[in-house]
């Protein structure tokens, strides 16, 4: 593929105080590909997504996202990434459709696609209820939609079949399961489910890259090792 | 700035919904004004009195919505919500001072003639420009730092307490010109313009912070 | 790293010898007031206590100006050193202001001396800024918003001098001559001499301290490159910089 790479990390090193939490990552990532993120706890799953999605800053390293490089193009990519993290984010006293025309505002959306989204995540019906009032399957599924209400090139879904029954994750599928030109990085609980679906693996282990590369190659013997 | 139209039509909706805070300051102010009554033990004040029960109490109503301001990103997310968002980061600077000065030109719709009503000896009709301009200017001295202040303590442990005890110090020089604005528009037979010197230096004051919170707000949001 | 320390010696000794020189100006040349007798004199250590406090806030806002620009967290540390070392001379302002005051009004606090007012209110602003950095677990957070402080209060301090000056409604004998407008002869120069010697002790302390902190750290970044990273126990909770 001539087209430049969606993700590029080379040497990323990121701190929380004396802690570092990842610790020279590198890993490319093609366009339109899936990158499964697999480690512990704490091996620094949830940093890497967030530094992907302009909310934490690279401390060393290299980041290019979608062709701009982060932490100085960050305003750039943003209107181009949809992230879904462990909270929702969204407001609990306002309704699911309040919250997703807040998100549409901010990102720039129009009202018909806050309907589309809503439908399509089967929620148009109870779209006028205060979210607090919602299960929290309900709470994903209206997450999902506002994940993906402003239609980004770049998804990055952190254990994003949370809180789903297998109803609500067939529902969502189309919105955040394998897409044309849309690249995704996921992390799950479940590493098998994870392998199933990616392209390139991405493992994870106390902040280092413990395996980058085929997920065929991944036995299950290294699967013990980094989730053991 | 339609950013900040956004994010302050959230926050309207939201306290809408909620409607804690703005009772609890309204209800607050009250309860001071007839604490006053009883520890001052005189049947009206007026003048320069007068003009510090009314500011203080103001203020101090004001730290309830200025703890309360960014309770709702906190809490549920918000913040990443916003952050996340191709879109100015100082818009929401501009929104939350709005929201907190809105909340205080209501608070002071009701506190200003209750606190006539319960307290305050000359009348206060001929006068009322004169206050509505210099509340209004301390009003955005307290929305200003008070957003400012609220944003830095976001990310403290001690949070309900780091935004007083910063934002008290530093809202001083505001709060000398609201209530040496007000006194003489309180005092009997009051002329009805507040003096142009403390004007000056609440509309100088207004400015400088302005100004300076917009060119450091961007810092406190990044990560 | 080794740049704070080299000079020190030099500035302390010079420190040394101009702060002994103010002190005998003060206590042999300098004449004695005819108001208020031998305890006047404590204004040679109070006004500049006050002046060098409130230039080294303001110092601690410019260097954070630097840390916010660059993003490099030695102007912080910097910043921070300025900053506690001016409100350890600002208490000491105000300590030395009260004795004054008592001695020469009877009152322990005065409030119609508009500097001394004026600077406790900038002295109670900062006062918050090490609760402020303690607060805050994460050292580059903890850096970060110190620095937004620095500078907003930094910007404070002129402002708030503006308003309390206009506030007071008494004209009151200007006691506190800052720039040693009205001062005779003598006097002004033992004024002078004991601003040089505070300045210079502001500075040698400045100094003293950052040379200290920037070899902690260089000893722990040692360490934990020979030894590994367990060889070095985390800071825990602490205000300072690190």
């Amino acid at each position: 593929m001539d087209q430049p790479p969606a993700i590029e990390l080379r040497g990323l090193v990121r701190q929380f105080g004396e802690r570092t939490a990842l610790r020279n990552v590198s890993v490319r990532v093609p366009t339109g590909a899936t990158l499964a993120v697999l480690g512990h706890n704490g091996a620094g799953k949830s940093t890497l997504l967030r530094i992907l999605a302009t909310l934490l800053r690279p401390h060393e390293g290299e980041v290019v996202v979608l062709g701009e490089p982060l932490p100085r193009r960050a305003f750039a990519v943003r209107g181009q990434l949809g992230l879904l993290a462990h909270e929702p984010l969204l407001y609990r006293d306002l309704s699911g459709r309040e919250n997703l025309q807040y998100h549409a505002r901010l990102h720039g959306a129009t009202p018909e696609r806050v309907e589309a989204v809503l439908a399509a995540v089967g929620m148009e019906r109870r779209a006028e209820e205060p979210v607090r009032q919602l299960s929290r399957g309900m709470v994903q599924r209206l997450a999902v939609a506002r994940a993906v209400l402003h239609e980004p090139k770049l998804l990055l879904l952190d254990e994003p079949r949370a809180n789903l029954d297998p109803a609500a994750s067939e529902l969502v599928e189309p919105l955040i399961g394998r897409t044309a030109g849309v690249t995704r990085v996921l992390t799950s609980h479940d590493p098998r489910a994870a392998l199933a679906e990616a392209d390139l693996v991405l493992a994870l282990r106390q902040g280092r890259a413990a395996y980058v590369g085929d997920p065929a190659q991944l036995d299950s013997g290294k699967l013990a090792e980094l989730y053991g | 700035m339609r950013t900040a139209l956004i994010v302050l039509r959230k926050d309207l909706l939201l306290e809408l919904r909620g409607f804690e805070t703005l009772p609890a300051m309204v209800l607050f102010s009250i309860a001071t004004f007839v604490i006053f009554h009883f520890g001052l033990n005189r049947p009206t004040i007026d003048g320069q009195l007068a003009a510090a029960v009314l500011t203080v109490t103001l203020l101090f109503a004001a730290m309830l919505g200025i703890n309360r301001l960014f309770v709702a990103e906190r809490e549920q997310g918000g913040f990443d919500a916003f952050l996340l968002a191709p879109v100015d980061r100082t818009a929401l600077l501009v929104a939350k001072a709005s929201a907190l000065f809105i909340f205080l030109v209501v608070l002071e719709v009701i506190a200003v003639p209750a606190f006539a009503l319960f307290l305050l000896g000359p009348p206060i009709g001929r006068v009322l420009p004169g206050l509505v301009l210099v509340l209004l200017l301390g009003n955005v001295a307290l929305s200003v730092i008070g957003t400012l202040v609220s944003a830095i303590a976001v990310h403290t442990r001690a949070r309900d307490l780091i935004g007083p005890i910063i934002g008290l110090p530093l809202l001083i020089p505001a709060l000398i010109g609201t209530a040496r604005g007000v006194g003489p528009l309180l005092a009997p037979h009051a002329s009805g313009s507040p003096p142009a010197k403390w004007l000056a230096i609440l509309a100088l004051y207004d400015l400088v912070f302005a100004l300076l919170s917009y060119a450091v707000f961007d810092f406190l949001l990044e990560d | 790293m080794s740049t704070y320390g080299r000079g020190l010696r030099g500035l302390s000794l010079a420190t040394i010898a101009t702060i002994s020189l103010a002190l005998v100006l003060v206590f042999f040349y300098a004449p004695l007031d005819a108001d208020q007798g031998f305890i006047q004199k404590i204004f040679y250590i109070h006004v500049p206590l006050a002046i060098v406090s409130l230039c080294g806030f303001i110092f601690g806002g410019v260097l954070a100006i630097g840390h916010l620009r660059t993003g490099d967290r030695r102007w912080d540390l910097r910043s921070y050193v300025a900053i506690h070392m001016a409100l350890i001379f600002g208490v000491g302002a105000l300590i030395t202001g009260s004795i004054w005051a008592k001695a020469s009004w009877g009152h322990w606090w005065v409030w119609n001396e508009p500097t001394l007012v004026s600077f406790l209110i900038v002295v109670l602003l900062f006062a918050t800024y090490q609760p402020l950095r303690f607060a805050i677990e994460d050292p580059m957070l903890q850096a970060r918003y110190a620095s937004v402080f620095a500078v907003i209060a930094g910007a404070f301090v002129p402002l708030n001098f503006l308003a309390v000056r206009l506030a007071q409604q008494y004209v009151h004998p200007r006691v506190l001559t800052l720039t040693g407008g009205n001062l005779p002869g003598s006097m002004r120069l033992t004024f002078l001499i004991s601003l040089l010697g505070i300045t210079l002790l502001y500075a040698t302390l400045w100094k003293y301290e950052m040379a200290a902190k920037n070899a902690r750290m260089q000893v722990r970044r040692l360490r934990r490159a020979l030894l590994g990273d367990d060889a070095v126990p985390a800071f825990g909770r602490s205000a300072a910089p690190s």
